[in-house]
């Protein structure tokens, strides 16, 4: 029986758990959901996720939603493989993963999303204009965590040592749409961090998944 | 002296999540006050502890951590065998179902509630005004997450399993503030709701937390 993933390619959140797939080269299935219709807010995807959200993932009588859970549970269900993105094996290097894991939830995501949110999914998915204030105030935010992370890559060549794990693959698809909008630039006038971007992004695993990330694209 | 130790404030949330998991586990540890009110938590000494310049920090030996969840979830793996069982164990499944929940907590609960604690609980405390629209906003927000909470505490008697794990306790801080606000009514709303907040906030260990403030 196959895993089943719920959601659509160009979605911050289904990607990253691509990514994770991708890195494992586990079979899968993406089964799109319908968010134009709402289908996610439908009684049998709330089944899956009851806070109607993308992506969901079936492993047989197993159901899970939350990306970074569905991306934990992978990394364990292919543990042993030459691929080892969470260090399980040394209890600290697994702690510090887990650490900068937090970092990205807790700090990075909640300053990218709004800018992300206002300047491509407002524009693009509601006609919208922008709000520059909300822009100005997350970019400063994410400035600061930025600086951090220059900080901790001259030390380290990934976010939680030498060795790329699920840390900074959770970073990837923000990242991804970051760097459309002009806002890129905090990456880019940042060398560690632009170095470290270049890398992850450069991954087999995510050129997979790059060209589902079409949100912003001119048709 | 303890192996390990946690720099903190008793009254910040992030802080009594390490100390509501050291206390379940019962495990010696050495508490080191961090004065926020003078800024010492942007001092180089704590950024080196911490460079995001938060409480709490935990260090284990030469092992130093931060952010609450992965100190904690450090904890409970690492003295897996001490005091109260925070994790599942079992297939990859049953475990998945704990970062389920957890994860739950991060994205879902933390920020409507945190909001709503600022709001209600910290801002009278510091003198400053309450923005009902922020409060609106979160507590119908919040209350979106905690009818989740409810359906899913009829099938489970704790969020994970039918055991406390972490996945609960991760909740206690901005629990306990949240039931000293007019807040607390989304709680009392919910049955299920309602008992699981009574258990986990009666367990001794989450006293000896707030006892903590006491010293």
């Amino acid at each position: 029986m196959t895993i089943k993933l719920y959601g659509v390619a160009m979605s911050t959140c289904t990607a990253k758990v691509l990514a994770c797939l991708h890195e494992y080269g586990a079979e899968f299935e993406l089964v799109p959901v319908n968010l134009q219709n709402g289908e996610h807010k439908q009684p049998a995807f709330l089944a899956k996720n009851p806070f109607g959200q993308i992506p969901a993932l079936e492993d047989g009588d197993l159901t899970l939603f939350e990306s970074r859970a569905i991306s934990t549970y992978v990394a364990e269900k292919f543990k042993g493989s030459s691929c080892d993105l969470l260090r399980s094996q040394n209890p600290k290097e697994a702690a510090v993963v887990k650490t900068w894991m937090e970092v990205e939830s807790q700090q990075f995501s909640p300053a990218i999303s709004p800018i992300f949110y206002q300047s491509i999914i407002v524009p693009i998915l509601y006609g919208g204009s922008p709000n520059q204030a909300i822009i100005d105030e997350s970019a400063a935010k994410l400035g600061k965590v930025l600086d951090v992370y220059d900080k901790k890559l001259s030390s380290s060549k990934y976010l939680a040592g030498d060795f790329y794990s699920l840390a900074d693959l959770h970073h990837l698809t923000y990242i991804y749409y970051l760097m459309k909008t002009p806002y890129g630039k905090l990456i880019n006038e940042r060398p560690r961090v632009k170095a470290w971007w270049e890398d992850i992004s450069s991954r087999p695993a995510f050129k997979k998944v790059a060209p589902g990330l079409t949100l912003g694209d001119k048709n | 002296m303890a192996a390990i130790k946690v720099h903190g404030s008793p009254l910040s949330t992030a802080t009594r999540r390490v100390l509501a998991c050291l206390y379940e586990k019962e495990i010696d540890f050495q508490f080191v006050p961090i004065n926020m009110a003078t800024g010492e938590h942007k001092s180089d000494n704590f950024l080196a502890l911490n460079p995001f310049g938060q409480v709490p920090a935990f260090e284990d030996g030469d092992l130093t951590l931060f952010e609450s969840r992965a100190s904690a979830n450090y904890v409970a793996h690492e003295f897996a065998d001490k005091g109260t069982q925070l994790l599942i164990s079992g297939s990859n499944k049953e475990v998945a179902v704990l970062e389920l929940w957890k994860e739950v907590e991060a994205h879902q609960f933390n920020t409507p509630s945190s909001k709503v604690v600022w709001e209600l609980f910290f801002k009278p405390f510091l003198g400053m005004a309450t923005d009902a629209a922020v409060v609106e906003e979160n507590e119908t927000q919040l209350g979106k997450v905690l009818d989740v909470y409810e359906t899913r505490l009829t099938q489970s008697k704790y969020l994970a399993s039918d055991n406390f794990t972490l996945a609960d306790l991760y909740h206690l801080p901005n629990i306990q503030y949240l039931l000293a606000t007019p807040a607390k009514k989304l709680f009392e709303s919910r049955p299920h709701v309602d008992a699981w907040v009574k258990e986990i906030t009666a367990r001794p260990a989450w006293s000896k937390v707030l006892a903590m403030m006491n010293q």
